[in-house]
């Protein structure tokens, strides 16, 4: 070994430790971050908090079904036994009655506090007469039947006025006691973990518990459970990420490694070879830890696709300098090589200005892996592998090439012909190429997805689509806030516009309020008197109502309700769902309900936003968050894709010098472009933004060879005395490189899978096709 | 021991008027011939805490053999709609429905109403013992819980009638309240 190798091999050795020391530390993440915007939007960040640890993320829905109802119900009163005795739970809901006694309790205990109905009015004669001759009318009503008992202690109804706030919609079906779905075969639990939705290992945990603690409950094997739930989804998506990572990593190294060893025949070529690969992905991941901190489970699952593209820098160099010698090879071959690194990365960098986080890191991940596995190859690999490589002649293949090139060529008009078609395919199509929504990137499954949407409807789980947003610096100020938009959000429910919505303050006033309220109350003597005066002429005497003049006295003297006061009621658990200290201040959440009934389950968006202007509360669609947020993406993916390709035809451009030579070059690249999105839309796949990204790269990654067969027109008169080593390098080039995409084309992510399905064959066409529309005639 | 001694006292007291010319058979049948109606009703509920009733009135509709409307008009409109389990109440602006299947005890409480309308013996006897008295003209039909959950609410439904159609319904409570339902039809068929 020379000196000079020596020297190289060191500073490889030492930047090899470094990387792997930094990969070493990073920290690899599988969650939904990868899809959430870098830079939200102030309604973007409720999502985003929602998805992470909103109340609606830690919920998990589970059913019982076999055996008959009996034993369901059985099982699912121990299920809920057992699992409330575990800290990893908040809240276990199975419908059993008694476990809402303690909320009614606390509603009851505190109603001059916590009913909206109580200001000073109430309690002047005229208010309290016609506050009763309410209550007594609504005896007759079968509903106010149930209010009789509590009549004497409450006769202004302020019971009534707190529950009717109170969500009374659709409740699940009950058998035995217990929720069952709505056909009542099933037995259903609705369960909220302590971790938050972002805690995927605690989601996890979660999981397990219950499935552990239900096999438990119920030996024998007769009653099966079944879950979902957003934690389920993040659990099973990581996996899925997890065990695909090494799959596909796997699969396309051993391929790839295969046909290296087929073509070189000799192990310390195959080696040298990889090289370049191994630095270029410890590359990748070292700059996308070093930028972002994170690295995304899916950014190192693309690392099968950079194997397939960096591997060809080596196979270029042994197959091509082979017969030249590494000084020849660089001065006629490393130019062309250098260029089409570039076109490469143009079309990886365009992608490091997205908003899309995931989309950035593989950006950077691919961007940084194939310019190392470039500069390794040209600068550390030929002092490694010395002057005399050893590498086999494979010229023999060159004629067989070359014959199949001229059969290519002939078929030039039926080709442009097909591609006409494909154009006028997708042109009449394209309302129907692209998938509408975010839901085209998920990893859920469709059976997963049906799964979790019959456990949905059969428990009336809450989607939590409309929000209103509060912040605030602290506590107090933000129950006021929330009182406040209450009130303009109790208009819209009297004009039909929403049906209901839920509020903290509902349960946990502010100071402010519940002093106001306590103050509206008139002292024992007084209230006596106005009480008096109030039935002269009521059914209701005055003297049967001591129970309402000693709570309205002990409600005077009391302490006022307080976040402790709630602790062991279902109410704590709903007031810090929607409630919430964040690291600058407060945040408060109020959910609203669709108006229901013929009126439909949308809000009419812009009277809600009218009636909230000014308030400082934010309204926001979850729905429509998630629908701006993809088009938001889709829309910058277009950009990034356009600018990306704008980069490398003006590369090329100045490169090239010539509009003809571009225009050979561009055409075969165009052509893949327009034959592939056409085919993956006649298989039936819906076009999402990955795919948009697929077509960036078939022209960054295809204009490789295209450069190839340029350079050839212009170096050799005629066609049929291009470089045979070159020709061969290029085919095993471009075959490592469709192994690499396609593998990613096996891939059950989507992200992955749609990259995949369009490079793979993208790739091979963009060969195929640069050879068919390469000039003939060659340098004039 | 005393609750089989108590239904020996039923099964006695119901053998006679099972003999007697008028019987509940007979009722059962004639009642299901009833296909529904309007009829305008007065309901009195007389409270031990109120010292006057509470008075309702409004309009029934019956279609037989599963469908009530109960409007009532005065003092606050309300709508009580029971169709077939379904039971939806609506009052001012607030709507609540309730699928009886999952509420036993009201479904019984309802049962007796929908049964005597509909004439269906089967429905009554799962939850009350019946006791009629009285001939077709003028009959007086008496259920008593047997489930004691039920009878923890109501003690005793009696149930007043000419012919196929219902005069008056009177619930009398667990606590000794009673409600009195006087129903008048509009256009008898």
């Amino acid at each position: 070994m020379t000196r000079q190798a020596g020297r190289a091999l060191a500073i490889w050795l030492l930047a090899m430790l470094a990387g792997a020391v930094i990969v070493w530390n990073s920290r690899f993440s599988a969650d939904m971050s990868f899809f959430l915007p870098a830079k939200p939007s102030a309604e973007q960040q409720v999502l985003v908090d929602q998805l992470k640890e909103g109340v609606v993320s830690r919920l998990l829905m589970v059913a019982i079904a076999g055996g008959d109802a009996a034993q369901r119900a059985e099982t699912s009163r121990k299920l809920r036994a057992r699992l409330e005795k575990l800290p990893e739970f908040v809240s276990i809901q199975n419908g059993e009655t008694g476990s809402m006694n303690a909320d009614r309790d606390f509603l009851f205990n505190h109603r001059y506090l916590l009913s909206p109905a109580v200001a000073p009015e109430r309690f002047t004669v005229d208010g309290l007469r016609e506050s009763i001759a309410n209550s007594i009318d609504l005896l007759a009503s079968p509903a106010g039947m149930m209010l009789k008992p509590l009549l004497p202690r409450d006769p202004t109804g302020e019971l009534v006025e707190l529950i009717s706030g109170l969500n009374a919609g659709a409740q699940p079906n009950a058998r035995d006691g217990v929720w069952a779905s709505r056909d009542g075969e099933r037995a259903m639990l609705l369960i909220q973990t302590a971790a938050l939705g972002s805690d995927t290992d605690g989601q996890e945990r979660a999981i397990g518990l219950i499935h552990s603690q239900f096999a438990e409950a119920a030996p024998g094997g007769r009653l099966s459970l079944q879950l979902s739930g957003p934690g389920l989804f993040a659990v099973k998506s990581r996996g899925t990420i997890k065990s695909e990572v090494s799959l596909l990593s796997t699969l396309s190294t051993v391929a790839i490694v295969a046909v290296l060893f087929f073509v070189y025949r000799s192990l310390r070529l195959m080696t040298l070879g990889l090289l370049p690969v191994v630095s270029g992905a410890l590359a990748g991941v070292v700059a996308v830890s070093l930028a972002y901190g994170t690295v995304f489970g899916i950014t190192v699952g693309f690392g099968s696709a950079l194997i397939g593209e960096a591997v060809d820098y080596s196979i270029y160099y042994f197959v091509q300098s082979g017969r030249l010698g590494v000084n020849h090879w660089r001065a006629r071959f490393w130019p062309t090589i250098r260029l089409g690194v570039l076109t490469s990365a143009c079309g990886f960098g365009a992608l490091l200005f997205s908003g899309f986080p995931g989309l950035a890191q593989l950006g950077l991940y691919s961007l940084s892996g194939v310019v190392v596995a470039a500069l390794v190859t040209r600068f550390i690999l030929p002092p490694l592998a010395g002057d005399n490589l050893g590498m086999r002649d494979l010229s023999h293949i060159a004629p067989r090439l070359k014959s199949g090139i001229a059969l290519l060529q002939g078929l030039r008009w039926p080709i442009l012909l097909l591609a006409l078609a494909a154009a006028t395919l997708l042109a009449v199509n394209r309302d129907r190429l692209w998938h509408p929504n975010l839901s085209a990137l998920s990893t859920v499954s469709a059976a997963d997805g049906e799964i979790d949407q019959a456990l949905r409807a059969d428990i009336s789980a809450p989607d939590a689509r409309y929000m209103a947003v509060i912040t605030a610096p602290d506590r107090e100020s933000a129950l006021q806030a929330a009182e406040r938009a209450g009130q303009k959000l109790d208009r819209l429910i009297v004009d039909g516009i929403i049906g209901g919505y839920d509020s903290p303050a509902r349960f946990l006033p502010s100071e402010a309020m519940q002093a106001s309220r306590r103050a509206s109350l008139p002292p024992t003597a007084e209230l006596q008197a106005r009480l008096l005066a109030a039935q002269a002429d009521s059914p209701l005497a005055a003297g049967k109502l001591g129970g309402f003049i000693d709570d309205v006295e002990a409600t005077r003297s009391q302490g006022r309700v307080s976040r402790e006061s709630l602790d062991g009621t279902g109410l704590a658990l709903a007031v810090d769902s929607l409630l919430l200290q964040r690291p600058n201040g407060w945040s408060v959440l109020l959910p609203l309900r669709p108006p229901g009934g013929d009126k439909g389950v949308d809000i009419a968006i812009e009277p809600v936003r009218a009636a909230l202007a000014g308030s400082g509360a934010l309204f926001v669609d979850m729905k429509n968050e998630f629908d701006t947020l993809y088009n938001d993406y889709l829309h910058e993916a277009t950009l990034l894709s356009l600018a990306g390709f704008v980069a490398i035809v003006g590369l090329l451009a100045v490169t090239l010098r010539s509009p003809q030579r571009l225009a050979r070059l561009l055409l075969p690249l165009l052509l893949s472009v327009v034959l592939v999105v056409a085919g993956l839309h006649l298989i039936g796949q819906q076009l999402h933004l990955l795919h948009l990204i697929g077509m960036l790269l078939i022209v960054a990654v295809g204009s490789n060879y295209a450069l190839f067969f340029d350079d050839a027109s212009q170096s050799t008169r005629r066609f049929e005395d291009f470089d045979d080593a070159t020709l061969v390098s290029m085919a095993v080039a471009n075959l490592t490189t469709a192994i690499g995409f396609g593998t990613l084309a096996l891939s059950k992510v989507p992200v992955l899978h749609a990259v995949g399905v369009t490079v793979g064959p993208g790739a091979i066409l963009a060969l195929l096709l640069s050879a068919c529309f390469v000039s003939r005639k060659g340098r004039a | 021991m005393i609750k089989r001694l108590f239904g020996c006292i039923f099964l006695l007291a119901l053998a006679i008027p099972a003999s007697a010319a008028f019987d509940i058979g007979q009722l059962m049948g004639e009642l299901a011939k009833h296909k529904g109606g309007r009829a305008k009703f007065v309901e009195k509920k007389y409270l031990a805490i109120l010292d006057k009733p509470v008075v309702s009135t409004g309009e029934m509709t019956y279609t037989a053999p599963d469908r009530l409307e109960k409007r009532t008009l005065t003092p606050k409109v309300e709508t009580l709609l029971l169709d077939k389990d379904i039971l939806s109440i609506e009052r001012e602006k607030q709507k609540l429905s309730i699928n009886l299947a999952n509420q036993p005890e009201a479904l019984a409480f309802v049962d007796s109403i929908r049964g005597t309308l509909s004439g269906n013996r089967a429905a009554l006897e799962k939850n009350y013992a019946l006791h009629l008295a009285g001939n077709a003209d003028k009959w007086v039909l008496t259920l008593l819980p047997s489930d004691q959950k039920i009878a923890s609410m109501v003690q005793r439904i009696t149930v007043t009638g000419s012919k196929n159609q219902v005069r008056v319904i009177e619930y009398l409570q667990a606590d000794g309240d009673r409600a009195v339902l006087n129903i008048d039809p509009i256009d008898a068929k």
